[in-house]
């Protein structure tokens, strides 16, 4: 075995169908369905910029599923072990625990939502509280409707994908809260609320949910003003964290702008020979770049199996500044022109990128977004990455 | 024989537990859909060393602290309950050292061993304090698995749970109980127990006894598996005399957690949180330890002390023939609870005149594991769950409910708080109970996890 995927939605595919093309022998290790989040994204908006065509998610899945012929290991990874030469992959089965060993590691376990108590929600702890994406699964792939006067926080792309799933089943969405003064979707997806006439409170907060059995009310406030919204659901869509629990435990860092771990340009995090991709390097809102990651990832893969390690070098570092919350990977190779992603931190009209090697005009931003750019840097150097408004 | 135990807490379950040892027939009666779902599934859940309690003031509840906190030792390990002996620290300065001396007095005359004082940094490094009243006999255990696992044992030896079955009345005929009136219809009974925890002032009320319980909520943060640091013991502010204060331990499951504060509200229902209390929280424990900060916080929640008049345990008999209470079981009640029981159980035995059973069984099946993994958080299988459903129904839990799971397992109970794998969860006791999976709950009725099937609403 040459590299352990763990996980196979986009990131994770992508990088194994990749390694495979390079000549690398794979197994991709899924606890749950092949395609990670695609499957339950029954609505269009991916693979644009890879096919150049307008996919469902389950469509792309099985695009995905159907061009990676290699090894896939049913079961949980539950630890990873690092050794420069021997990764070592503990997972659970249904069949019992099986050790996998390999040089390297593709890291694309996705991301998980930020729940109520996270986002410091408080009140009753009640039935009707759910997050986007268990309300997406129950609806999508089980059949239950979750409840039928919904109040939605966060204005961001699941949000509002949620917002019509639900409106065109009957549920009556009461509001959308978002914490921001603007919206956080896709232009796209904020055509939603006009459509189905949900109303978007800005700069509110959702902080208390009151009821016995299950959601009655909750409290939304902004500044001094509050109101009792009543409802009986209540959604979380406030954001994705990647999972990183066994790289932080394998004792990769992570970085605390992008709840990531640090990365090279091969996307090789700090443990060498562990590679990241996806939603567990960076939080992605197109999966194309889920899957281009999954491709670095698996390129740098080969590239420590062929040379016996990334070939040592003066890594420049990228400083994440003005307007920039932040930028992957972290450090880059001198003289070389890389892919990185960068996150604006506030949507500006007319903004101008700054890299090392040049200005970039951008016109309109919005941190939902993210900026996908090539990046080249001198050695010796820091490598400043800010937006001017 | 027969006697009739109201309330299915931690109190309720010891109690019948140790009546399974004799000869009589018992029936423990619970409002709620599973046992342990009142005041003893959301505490701090410290078996305490028992050093604050003031044996003049408060004579019961010193002793069975003392004698509980001895009880657990034997009882997590026959009964597998997920425990710690850790010790506790009370963390004081130098102007606290006469207040830490007092306690460490009184812990001597409840016949606590081991207690010193010490340099709190010598014990634990990032303590914010100079000196602390150590008592090495102090531990943890997850309260709503104790209380499952004692139940468990009690129906292994013949006790009956009656779940979402509420004592409605008592019958008395010339000063004696005669029967219990419940939802399901009523029971005759040679004797009632009562152990209703926040209500047991309305079941003596039924007997025509007085009793006040008035509710004091505390609130709590968990913070996540991976968010430290964390202490090795429980560390305590000095106390003062509403409540033990603001806590800060790793629990039993290795989360770091904070609380309770002590606020007396009206109502008995009213475990919500608050901004202001876990702020309040948050607060006081950042005295004592360096907190993560609050956006690593998982949980927040709340319990409510049932708080007695006059502060002590109200424990035995009564001036009704047969009634006897185990009744005010504020805190230690969780620590006291093995020992009342065993009280209560001898005292009932010697009225009654019943006789020991010759065969008792101590012990209760290990937990099963196989399959792959559900919560992706906690590690549990889709054999251990399915291992839950099935000790569920030896109990006669009527209802499916993802809690029930959740306290047999810890499944839904970590980092992603069951987003991923609540569903999964419900789906299997969906085709366990034979019910459409929207109605499985998370909480007993009334909190189902939908309101129909998709497209339900268009038709
Ligand atoms: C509701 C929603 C709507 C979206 N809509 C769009 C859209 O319209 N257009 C678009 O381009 N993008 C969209 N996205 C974003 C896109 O789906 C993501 O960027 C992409 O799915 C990320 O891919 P991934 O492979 O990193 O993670 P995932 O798709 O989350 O896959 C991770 C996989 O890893 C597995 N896994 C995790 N941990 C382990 C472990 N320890 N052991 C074994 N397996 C493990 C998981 O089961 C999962 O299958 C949407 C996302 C969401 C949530
Ligand atoms: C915030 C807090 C922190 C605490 N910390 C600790 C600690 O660290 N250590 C410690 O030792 N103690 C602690 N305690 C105290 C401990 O939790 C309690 O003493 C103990 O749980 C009380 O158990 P119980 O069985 O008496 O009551 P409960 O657990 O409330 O059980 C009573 C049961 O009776 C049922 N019931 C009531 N009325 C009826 C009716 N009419 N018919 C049928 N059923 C009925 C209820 O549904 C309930 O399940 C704490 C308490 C709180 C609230």
């Amino acid at each position: 075995m040459d590299v352990v995927v763990i996980g196979g939605g986009p990131a994770g595919l992508s990088a194994a169908i990749r390694a495979q093309e390079l000549g690398l022998k794979v197994v991709v290790v899924e606890e749950g369905r092949l395609g990670g989040i695609l499957p339950q994204c029954i609505h269009t908006g991916f693979g644009l910029l890879t096919y150049g065509e307008d996919l469902t998610g389950p469509e792309l899945a099985h695009r995905l599923i159907n061009s990676y012929q290699g090894e896939v290991l049913r079961g949980h990874a539950a630890g990873l072990e690092y050794s420069y030469h021997r990764k070592r992959v503990r997972v659970i089965t249904e069949g019992g625990t099986v050790t996998l060993e390999a040089p390297t590691v593709i890291y694309a376990a996705g991301a998980r939502e930020r729940h109520a108590h996270e986002i410091g929600i408080v009140g009753d702890r009640v039935a009707g509280i759910y997050t986007a994406g268990e309300a997406q699964a129950l609806m999508d792939l089980y059949g239950v409707l979750p409840g039928r006067e919904v109040v939605i926080v966060g204005s961001g792309d699941v949000g509002l994908i949620m917002a019509r799933r639900l409106s065109l089943e009957g549920a009556k969405v009461k509001a959308v809260v978002e914490m921001l003064p603007y919206p956080g979707g896709l232009a796209r997806n904020l055509m939603i609320l006009r459509d189905f006439n949900i109303p978007l409170l800005l700069n509110h907060r959702v902080v208390e949910v009151r009821g016995r059995g299950r959601v009655e009310r909750v409290k939304v406030v902004s500044g001094s003003k509050e109101e009792w919204i009543k409802c009986d659901t209540l959604l979380v869509s406030a954001g994705l964290v990647p999972r990183v629990k066994l790289l932080r435990r394998a004792g990769a860092i992570i970085d605390e702008r992008t709840s990531g771990p640090l990365v090279n340009d091969r996307l090789e995090t700090s443990l060498p020979g562990i590679f990241a991709a996806g939603n567990s390097l960076v939080i992605n809102d197109l999966v194309d770049y889920a899957m281009e990651q999954g491709r670095i990832a698996a390129e740098g893969a080969e590239e420590f199996i062929r040379e016996g390690g990334i070939p040592s070098q003066d890594w420049v570092k990228v400083i994440p500044g003005d307007n920039v919350r932040s930028v992957v990977p972290q450090l880059i190779s001198p003289g070389r022109e890389v892919i990185a992603y960068v996150r604006p931190s506030k949507p500006l009209n007319d903004a101008t990128l700054t890299l090392p090697n040049g200005r970039v005009r951008l016109g309109v931003i919005k941190p939902s977004e993210m900026l996908r750019v090539r990046v080249k840097a001198e050695e010796g150097g820091v490598a400043h990455v800010e937006i001017q408004g | 024989m027969r006697v009739a135990v109201v309330g299915a807490g931690i109190t309720g379950v010891c109690v019948a537990r140790e009546l399974s040892r004799y000869r009589v027939e018992v029936h423990v009666f619970d409002a709620k859909p599973d046992v342990g779902w009142g005041v003893s599934k959301a505490n701090t859940g410290l078996i305490h060393a028992c050093y604050d309690d003031d044996p003049e003031r408060f004579p019961v509840r010193a002793k069975a602290c003392v004698e509980g906190n001895r009880m657990w030792r034997s009882l997590v390990e026959e009964l597998s309950i997920p425990h710690s002996w850790d010790g506790s620290m009370v963390v004081g300065d130098e102007e606290d050292l006469p207040r830490l001396r007092e306690l460490l007095r009184r812990g001597i005359r409840n016949g606590v061993p081991e207690l010193r004082i010490v340099e709190a940094r010598k014990l634990e490094p990032l303590i914010k304090g100079e000196y602390a009243l150590y008592a090495p006999t102090a531990g943890q255990i997850s309260p709503p698995q104790a209380v499952i696992a004692i139940a468990e044992s009690a129906a292994i030896n013949g006790v009956r749970f009656h779940l979402e079955t509420e004592v409605k009345g008592i019958r008395v005929k010339s000063g004696e109980v005669e029967a219990i009136i419940t939802n399901e219809g009523e029971v005759r009974v040679d004797a009632v127990v009562n152990a209703a925890g926040l209500k047991a002032d309305e079941v003596a009320g039924m007997v025509g006894l007085p009793m006040e319980i008035r509710p004091r909520k505390g609130e709590y943060l968990i913070f996540d598996e991976d968010a430290g640091p964390k202490p090795s013991h429980i560390i305590f502010p000095v106390p003062s005399e509403r409540s033990k204060g603001v806590v800060v331990t790793t629990e039993v499951s290795g989360h770091l957690m904070v609380g309770p504060n002590a606020n007396d509200v009206q109502d008995k229902e009213d475990v919500s949180t608050t901004v202001e209390g876990l702020r309040e929280v948050y607060g006081k424990a950042s005295k004592l330890w360096p907190l993560p900060p609050m956006n690593k916080v998982i949980r927040s929640f709340a319990g409510l002390r049932p708080e007695p008049r006059g502060g002590d345990f109200i424990l035995g008999r009564t001036e009704v023939g047969g009634f006897y209470n185990a009744a005010g079981m504020r805190s230690p009640g969780l620590t006291a609870a093995p020992a009342v029981g065993k009280e209560l159980a001898s005292m009932i035995a010697e009225d009654l005149e019943l006789d020991r059973k010759l065969r008792w069984k101590a012990g209760r099946p290990l937990p099963v594991d196989g399959g792959g993994v559900v919560c992706r958080c906690n590690l549990v299988t889709s054999g251990r769950v399915r291992w839950a459903i099935e000790r569920m129904r030896f109990l006669g839990v009527k209802t499916p409910s993802v809690d029930s799971v959740k306290f047999r397992t810890s499944a839904t109970a970590g980092t992603c708080q069951g987003s991923f794998c609540r569903v999964h969860i419900a789906r299997m006791l969906a085709e366990e109970y034979g019910v459409p999976l929207w109605q499985v709950t998370l909480k007993g009725k009334g909190s189902e996890l939908g309101v129909g099937d998709v497209k339900a609403l268009v038709i």
